[in-house]
């Protein structure tokens, strides 16, 4: 059912634009590709966007879904542990080092850099998660962190040359917008690679679920594990990030929107159904987000973000409840 | 057999000692209980021997092999350990709690196959777990808990059994359950169980062994070790508080002039005892013969006893002693209603208190 719904957004994010192409154009174009005005705007605009959004979201939940495995807290996800603001800072400066001395950056130096950025954020995170006992403070912690990050990167961006922050201001916004298939193929090998290695982390991951005490007493390598799903989400949503900067409350939203729709939280079963469920979520934001207000885009941030933050609020409210009950 | 034994063990956190020097080795099919004070390093010495905690000096064997030269893939697949950390995993029903002890068995995404299942089934049905398997873990009672808990522990298949404080948060009953649970698995699958417990008259009367974790760490059977006034000297209470007998403690006596002579026998005077106690009562205990079943609550709580050899009438001795520390309180009680043979010089105080007008009732 998950699938279906991706494969129908996929298809109405081909269809949906300022210039109508219909479904079955938009599958005649995608089976048996002819030149022509449908041709252009499927294959440079609108498959490289709907592609992004797809994969982009499954990464997105995915790295959620790690990082909720990691801190045993459903709330902890790439955006709000500042993980995101983390990478956009350091793309930004890379963007803007490349601009002002003029050299081309290639999307893998942009995967890079974002990798870093989400690394040290994550390093920031986890000696704050030592000396902080509760999931508050820790998302407290994260949020701060993502400000701080955010604020350094409005400021890089004001100092940067003209003509190119109104390029860099939008991307830093969150949108998939300017995507072409080269990103797509750089994209997919990271996120097929990152999907791939995270799945196959389901059986330490589900032991990790009784707490580390009994994850160890069953053979899992603690370290490793960690580190793995450290790892692994960072590059996840730096890939993300990368592309589409930064992208709020996916994260968070999907992989508990899946467990829902499940009825549990197997990784084994909710990592593949998040990423899934996450690429149709997010096609379904960036339709919204450029067709609300058509031809002004929204970012696919502020989209999300509307979705998503009520989620968030629902899974504390629940955990409340849950925990006085419990 | 020796399943497990360590030979000058050292372990702790860090460069921290808690347990020292500590050698001792569990068997197969018998239940060895460790006890001691708060932090006396009952948990350390559990997390050691799993290799959860780096060992600082010493050695750990399973069996013959070094507990350093086996991986945890290994050791998964002889020991189980059972915590008291609280699971809050969200969404996770009681039959995938046991199923996570498979763990050891399945292949790289963990899956279960059907003889996995089948030892899934086999040890909720054990425990009496069948009913709980789809709830959701977080929402069942803490007796619950435990038995999904020890289900999860024996679908791991193991040798071996580590239990930290398995009975804690548990009422009388589960607790009684729980451990009954644990004997039949040892006597019927021949498992060792090493487990460590608070409550003193629970590893009396459970264990085959019972280990003693203190500056000079003792190991015996319950009878060796709950004897001598041992326990006593080691978790510091007044000679005299702990029953050895039956494994319970009884809070510091009052001192002081004795207020009331209670004449009891054969368990009568305990309620007495215990609420003059609760009012910071002295009072004084008699005659009560060495064999009496209440005389160890009356030695642990009154200011003075009388007693007498088991099995011989009172002695005039004795009553006479007996009879000039009644004369001296203020009050009297007796609670026996029929006094024998042996036991006439009692019927004579109790005449002595209603003369002089202290008997209550």
């Amino acid at each position: 059912m998950l699938t279906a719904a991706a494969v129908a957004l996929f298809l109405l994010s081909l269809t949906v634009g300022s210039s109508s192409v219909t479904a079955g154009e938009a599958l005649r174009q995608l089976f048996s590709p002819s030149s022509g005005l449908a041709n252009t705007i499927v294959y440079q605009v609108r498959l490289p966007r709907a592609a992004a959004a797809m994969l982009l979201g499954g990464a997105l939940s995915v790295s959620g879904f790690l990082l909720q495995s990691f801190f045993g807290n459903p709330i902890a996800g790439p955006f709000v542990l500042g993980v995101s603001s983390g990478a956009k800072l350091t793309v930004a400066l890379t963007m803007i080092a490349a601009l002002q001395n003029g050299f081309l950056l290639n999307s893998g130096m942009l995967v890079t850099a974002a990798f870093v950025g989400s690394l040290l954020s994550m390093g920031a995170v986890l000696l704050l998660s030592g000396r902080v006992k509760s999931m508050a403070q820790l998302i407290i912690a994260g949020v701060m962190i993502g400000y701080i990050c955010s604020a350094v990167t409005e400021l890089a961006v004001t100092f940067a040359s003209d003509a190119d922050i109104v390029n860099l201001h939008n991307w830093s916004q969150g949108s998939f917008s300017g995507t072409d298939m080269g990103d797509v193929k750089v994209m997919s090998a990271v996120v097929a690679f990152g999907t791939a290695a995270a799945f196959m982390l389901s059986k330490p991951m589900d032991a990790y679920r009784l707490g580390e005490g009994y994850a160890a007493s069953l053979g899992v390598n603690i370290r490793l594990f960690r580190a793995a799903l450290i790892l692994l989400s960072s590059v996840l949503s730096a890939c993300v990030t990368a592309f589409a900067g930064p992208v709020s409350f996916v994260g968070v939203a999907v992989p508990h929107l899946t467990k829902s729709i499940f009825g549990t939280a197997k990784p084994i079963i909710i990592i593949p159904a998040a990423f899934i469920g996450g690429g149709a979520f997010c096609l379904a934001c960036d339709l919204i987000a450029r067709s609300l207000f058509a031809p002004t885009e929204l970012s696919v941030s502020t989209v999300t973000a509307v979705f998503g933050a009520p989620v968030v609020i629902f899974i504390m409210l629940r955990r409340e409840r849950e925990r006085r009950a419990g | 057999m020796e399943l497990l034994s360590a030979k000058g063990l050292s372990a702790g956190y860090g460069k921290t000692v808690i347990v020292e020097g500590l050698s001792f080795e569990l068997r197969e099919g018998e239940v060895l209980t460790v006890i001691g004070r708060n932090g006396s390093g009952k948990s350390t010495l559990l997390k050691t021997v799993t290799g959860q905690l780096s060992i600082i000096s010493g050695e750990v064997y399973i069996g013959e092999r070094g507990l350093g030269s086996m991986t945890a893939a290994e050791t998964a697949r002889i020991m189980s350990l059972m915590l008291t950390d609280r699971i809050t995993a969200e969404r996770m029903t009681c039959r995938a709690i046991v199923e996570s002890g498979r763990y050891p068995y399945t292949g790289r995404l963990g899956l279960l196959s059907k003889s996995d299942s089948e030892v899934v089934e086999d040890a909720m049905r054990l425990t009496d777990v069948t009913d709980l398997a789809d709830r959701d873990f977080r929402f069942i009672s803490d007796g619950q808990r435990q038995r999904v808990m020890l289900a999860r522990a024996i679908a791991q298949q193991p040798k071996i059994m580590l239990l930290d404080e398995p009975t804690s948060y548990l009422d009388i009953g589960a607790k009684l359950r729980l451990l009954t649970l644990l004997r039949q698995l040892v006597r019927e699958r021949g498992i060792a169980v090493m487990m460590t417990l608070h409550e003193l008259e629970l590893a009396q009367r459970f264990s085959d062994r019972v280990l003693c974790l203190a500056d000079k760490p003792l190991l015996g059977t319950p009878e060796e070790i709950f004897s001598g006034g041992r326990i006593a000297e080691l978790y510091g209470v007044p000679e005299g508080s702990f029953c050895e007998l039956y494994g319970s403690a009884e809070p510091q006596r009052i001192g002081g002039e004795p207020q009331v002579f209670v004449i009891g026998g054969g368990g009568t005077g305990v309620s007495v005892y215990r609420r003059l106690w609760r009012e910071g009562v002295p009072f004084a205990a008699g005659v009560l013969h060495e064999n009496d079943a209440e005389l160890p609550v009356a030695k642990a709580l009154a200011a003075e006893v009388v007693t007498e050899r088991a099995f011989e009438p009172i002695s005039d001795s004795a009553y006479a002693k007996a009879s000039a520390l009644l004369a001296k309180c203020p009050r009297a009680v007796c609670t026996l209603t029929t006094f024998g043979t042996t036991n006439a010089a009692n019927a004579r105080l109790l005449e002595q208190a209603s003369a002089l007008g202290k008997l209550e009732n």
